[in-house]
């Protein structure tokens, strides 16, 4: 919302200046989104006399005048054809900044002879488009500032333009009177009273109104009348002045008329040219199907139930949203039909939305228009209609009545207090409310009918708190609900994504956060990219899928970054992954991708391509970091983006996966645009089983003080058997006295056969009660051999 | 004697080596060695020969053995002094990390900044609710009382999820703030409450200043008495404690669908040189929307609100990263440049805690 502070003037009776009536708008909720004051860019400016003007001695175009300025005589060159001795001009001594040139003056010389200034021209001050000469002033003193010189007989040319915004409860706020309210309620000044008188028709109007019945709850109210023998054409001066002050384009007189009340009191009218208008006019709610060629050359088809404004001929006006362009008055228009009237809110935004268009009478209607001042409205335009275009009223035709907005609130003159703190006498709260238009009748406070947001007690604190300023508020201390320290608040699935994160970041890999929606294509390389988490609106077709997994946005991030020349990656994720569009379908993932080597060439000779036994590890201590059992079984046939033979799940038990982790699908990679190796592993914190024992307390620590032994066994097995199957057997050979089984090394080749591989592994023997004798090891060693070969078909290796 | 004494004396200086020592070592003190011999001469002396002689021979054995010694200690440091020599290592060779030696991980700064929000509100007695980040339209927008028509709904650039065939429900929506995450907290509770809900949100926008995604904290604390004074107190405490300097706040009137009385909260802050400087200076810097909670809201949350009454905030979390961390562009907080990650990011161990500082 744009006004000028002349405009603003009309309506509020006030000395203050604009920076400070910018601040109070601010502060009272009408934020200042710019001030334009244009004084401001002429500050420097000062009137000079010309007392003589020679030609100069090198250039037949210039002149070299002696100009009496603020600091005395100047010489200053010029070239304008009206520069001459025993005018009046605007000087710009050296330094001063021209706005219209974008330049700083500075004394120099011009072929040859020195010039100390500037005498400015209209366009240079952005005063307006004027350039054939300077500036000559009818009147004013050597030395007086030319921006009181204007403010003084000129003020529409500095008028200074305020922009506020307007939040969608103050519709009121989109009138300059209602700005002009909100000052005055603040003691920036006293609103002016309104002129409210009618105006007598002189014959009837020829043009009738009528609402059908059916149409009355979203068009309750229509008022109109014919204006003859009008004249249009160019508005005046003024008008036009104050139209571009604030953005908008003079047309017409009488479309300039209707733009001035849509500003000046958020009444936006519609004027028909009666000459086009066929009998009289109906509102009614569309069939469907009929058509109208709108103001803004675009065509319109009504669904049924939208309001309607048509005549004998057919449809002429989308209601309180745009008029019909055959209807609309032009420069010859001798005979204008004026409509002001009310429609419901929702109506309009339901009927804009549907038909996709945007004009200010439909934001405004949409907000809500003063539905006290429908008639009113017609009064005041048609007496400006009658001053600057002329013409003979007719009686007003109306149709409908205003909606009835009247309802109270009870004003508990504690209750801001209570609210918000604030202590404010009782009488300068009425006081408040009476100054922004509510009538107060005893303790109940009467909404004024241009203030639809009003609805309900608290509206009424909000209104005296913020005419008081909530900048009076002085903070008091909230207690802890709970005295002392304070408990935990996370929860176990927050910690666990704390723990996670800092896991990940300890091992290397640096944390990413990524859009939570992917372009279709990737996603359905991970099962997703399905309707059900398809964006109706994507922004983009690269975001047009909620992701189903943090691998693919891991995945894009290194092609990005291998553009970029960094191709050894270690990035992860802690975030929502989606299997559906409903509210829930989401889980925590944690995921994590590495690409290229493990590190840079090394002195040490450490440097290898990374393997799905770093993201194992990886994996693992992650899980451990989050309370994972230590027992896990290794599983493959996990999802189609793994390599097939280079994956594993972490499971406990088949159907309870805790993770992922491998080398991802080399046509994933390549459909990604990621250049291999790349490896990864995926985790879900929440399948992790909660800890059974609640209790800070550890088990008691049971400690052998005899010996253990460790044993090293190599079989010859056949390749495909795991290394998990030999271990496992192992184990299973004496569950008391084994503790522990690890694989220590493998090798194919050499004097194996084909298909042949040999697996070494450690047995460590633990003895509890009593140290075991060479035979008893022996016979665990043999247990040992005779499990393994009964699982794998393997062999000791001799 | 004094020949022996000055002869094994001098040749235990000369020798070179341990196994040159071991030789005047039995030369002269082994079984068969002249001192030894000479001290078994002594049984054939007369009782006054043998009393000058006996102390003079044992000195002598006593003298060499230590000389012996301290030989043998000299020739030992000689040899290790020139292992060591020889040992010599390059030590400026950078050092050798264990496993991968990938440069250091790092964690983003939306989710440091998210624990050092909810270790302040923590001690504010504020615990940590989350909601879904698709939601329908009622928790989104009806609840928070933005009813189907409500131009807010308009301005606020939601995505919809696309609706099946049939499906005649509204769309859901991605949440465009967290304050659906109210409306869930407060049926699940009721009052009184004091929560947080950070988390990321949704809006189709996407310029210098705008990402579709970002991410926010919202704040809620329901009870019988708080107040916009609390609301000012609590901000206060809060940024305070943030950017680790005293920061002030101004309250300016707004509108939020959601609350009533509303406010626009600014940070105190400077504008020298074109960088913002937070808690100095008398600038103001607009960081959040905030107010009471709108007896409409209380009563979808199941709340009564003629018995209970607090406020909500709601503020963007990359937005005070930003600030705090001198961190000029947004969106690239989710472009996952490894470079800007580890610029910007922090170590594993840096945990934000009360105690320690941030």
């Amino acid at each position: 919302m744009k006004f000028t502070l002349s405009w603003l003037k009309d309506h509020l009776e006030t000395d203050a200046g604009v920076a400070a009536i910018a601040e109070a708008l601010t502060d009272l909720g009408l934020e200042v989104e710019d001030v334009t004051d244009p004084a401001a860019a002429l500050r420097d400016f000062r009137l000079g006399h010309v007392t003589a003007a020679e030609k100069h001695p090198d250039a037949d175009r210039l002149r070299v005048c002696t100009v009496e300025t603020a600091d005395g005589p100047a010489q200053i060159i010029c070239g304008a054809p009206n520069a001459r001795a025993g005018i009046t001009v605007v000087v710009a001594s050296p330094g001063t900044y021209i706005p219209g040139l974008d330049t700083t003056i500075q004394v120099g010389k011009i072929r040859g002879v020195e010039s100390h200034g500037m005498m400015a021209s209209e366009r240079e001050l952005q005063l307006s488009d004027a350039h054939e000469g300077i500036i000559e002033l009818p009147s004013g003193e050597v030395g007086q500032s030319f921006a009181d010189w204007l403010a003084e007989h000129r003020p529409n040319a500095i008028d200074p333009v305020i922009e506020i915004a307007i939040t969608p409860n103050r519709p009121d706020a989109l009138g300059v009177r209602g700005i002009a309210r909100d000052l005055a309620a603040r003691g920036l000044g006293t609103l002016k009273p309104e002129e409210a008188a009618a105006v007598a028709g002189r014959f009837p109007s020829p043009v009738g109104a009528t609402i059908d019945g059916d149409a009355l709850p979203l068009a309750p109210h229509f008022t109109g009348r014919l204006i003859r023998g009008v004249t249009n054409g160019p508005s005046p001066a003024w008008l036009q002045a104050r139209l571009t002050a604030i953005g908008l384009r003079p047309i017409s007189a009488l479309v300039d008329i209707t733009n001035f009340f849509t500003v000046d009191r958020n009444r936006p009218l519609h004027v028909f040219d009666a000459g086009r208008l066929s009998g009289d006019l109906r509102v009614h709610l569309a069939r469907g199907g009929e058509t109208l060629e709108a103001l803004d050359e675009r065509s319109y088809t009504f669904a049924p139930g939208m309001v309607a404004i048509s005549d004998a001929a057919g449809v002429q006006s989308i209601a309180g949203i745009m008029g019909g362009a055959p209807t609309g008055v032009e420069d010859a228009t001798t005979d204008v039909f004026v409509e002001s009237a009310w429609w419901d809110p929702v109506g309009i935004a339901r009927t804009g939305r549907a038909l996709k268009v945007n004009s200010d009478a439909r934001y405004r209607f949409e907000r809500g228009v003063d539905p006290a001042w429908t008639r009113a409205g017609l009064e005041a335009a048609t007496r400006m209609i009658l001053d600057l275009c002329g013409g003979e009223p007719s009686e007003a035709v109306e149709a409908g009545a205003a909606p009835d907005h009247a309802r109270a609130y009870r004003l508990d003159a504690a209750r801001c207090a209570s609210l918000v703190g604030m202590e404010i006498p009782e009488a300068t709260q009425r006081g408040t409310l009476e100054a922004l238009g509510f009538r107060m009748e005893g303790d109940m406070a009467r909404v004024p009918s241009w203030r639809p947001d009003v609805q309900g007690e608290a509206d009424l604190v909000e209104e005296v708190a913020r005419v008081a300023s909530l900048t009076r508020l002085v903070p008091q201390p909230m207690p802890r609900a709970e005295p002392g320290v304070p408990a935990p608040i996370l929860t176990p699935g927050q910690r666990a994504e704390q723990t996670a994160r800092r896991s990940c970041a300890a091992l290397g890999y640096n944390e990413v956060v990524s859009y939570s929606f992917i372009d279709g294509a990737s996603a359905a390389l991970f099962d997703g990219g399905t309707d059900a988490t398809r964006l109706d609106n994507p922004i983009s077709s690269e975001m047009s899928h909620l992701r189903p997994d943090l691998l693919p946005g891991l995945l894009q991030a290194a092609a990005r970054n291998q553009k970029r020349g960094q191709g050894d990656l270690a990035l992860f994720e802690v975030g929502a992954v989606f299997h559906g569009g409903e509210p829930g379908d989401q889980r925590t993932q944690v995921a994590a991708l590495l690409t290229g080597r493990t590190g840079p060439k090394d002195v040490h000779g450490a440097s290898r391509p990374v393997d799905p036994f770093d993201v194992k590890a990886d994996a693992e201590a992650v899980l451990a970091a989050l309370g994972a059992p230590a027992k896990v079984q290794i599983l493959r046939e996990g999802a189609a983006w793994w390599h097939p033979g280079r994956h594993g799940r972490i499971c406990l038990g088949p159907k309870k996966t805790l993770g992922v982790f491998g080398e991802v699908h080399p046509k994933v990679l390549r459909a990604m645009g990621v250049r291999g190796p790349a490896v990864a592993f995926a985790l879900w914190p929440a399948e992790i089983p909660a800890p059974r024992r609640a209790a800070a307390a550890r088990p008691a620590l049971v400690l052998s003080d005899l010996q253990a032994v460790e044993r090293d066994f190599a079989f010859v097995l056949d390749a495909g058997v795991e290394a998990g199957q030999v271990v496992a057997a192992a184990q299973g050979a004496d569950k008391a006295l084994i503790e522990e089984v690890r694989v220590f090394d493998q090798f194919t080749g050499g004097a194996l056969g084909e298909g042949q591989k040999s697996l070494a592994i450690t047995v460590r023997i633990q003895p509890t009660d009593r140290t075991l004798t060479d035979a008893q090891i022996e016979a665990v060693a043999q247990k040992v051999v005779a499990k393994v070969s009964a699982a794998t078909g393997g062999t000791l290796r001799g | 004697m004094d020949d022996l004494r000055a002869k094994y004396l001098s040749r235990i200086g000369d020798a070179s080596d341990e196994a040159a020592l071991e030789e005047v070592r039995l030369a002269a003190i082994g079984k068969k060695g002249e001192v030894s011999l000479a001290m078994r001469e002594l049984g054939r002396m007369t009782a006054e020969e043998r009393q000058q002689a006996g102390p003079r021979l044992n000195a002598l054995k006593a003298e060499i053995t230590s000389a012996l010694a301290a030989r043998k200690a000299a020739l030992e440091d000689a040899g290790l002094e020139a292992r060591l020599a020889e040992e010599w290592l390059d030590v400026t060779l950078p050092g050798r990390r264990s496993g991968r030696s990938v440069a250091t991980g790092s964690v983003h700064p939306v989710s440091q900044v998210w624990e050092e929000c909810t270790a302040i509100f923590a001690d504010m007695g504020f615990r940590v609710a989350e909601g879904p980040q698709v939601e329908s339209d009622w928790y989104n927008f009806d609840a928070l009382n933005i009813p189907d028509h409500h131009p807010a709904r308009g301005e606020m650039d939601t995505f919809y999820m696309a609706r099946a065939d049939g499906d005649t429900r509204p769309p859901h929506v991605l949440r465009t703030h967290t304050s659906p995450v109210q409306i869930r907290a407060m049926q699940e509770t009721g009052a009184p409450i004091r929560i947080i809900c950070p988390g990321r949100v949704y809006r189709a926008d996407y310029d210098q200043t705008h990402t579709p995604m970002f991410h926010q904290i919202e704040g809620l604390a329901l009870d019988r008495d708080i107040s916009m004074a609390n609301l000012k107190w609590v901000l206060e405490e809060f940024f305070s404690a943030y950017f680790g300097k005293s920061v002030k706040t101004r309250f300016r009137a707004s509108h939020f669908p959601f609350t009533e009385p509303s406010a626009e909260v600014d940070i105190q802050c400077s504008w020298e040189g074109g960088t913002v400087k937070v808690g100095e200076g008398d600038g103001w810097l607009e960081v959040l929307g905030s107010g009471m909670v709108h007896p409409h809201v209380l009563r979808a949350g199941g709340v009564d609100p003629a018995e209970w009454q607090g406020f909500a905030f709601g503020m963007g979390i990359d937005r005070i990263a930003m600030l705090k961390y001198g961190i000029p562009d947004l969106r690239a907080f989710f472009d996952s440049d490894l470079r800007w990650l580890r610029h910007y990011g922090f170590g594993a161990l840096s945990v934000p805690t009360l105690r320690g500082g941030f």
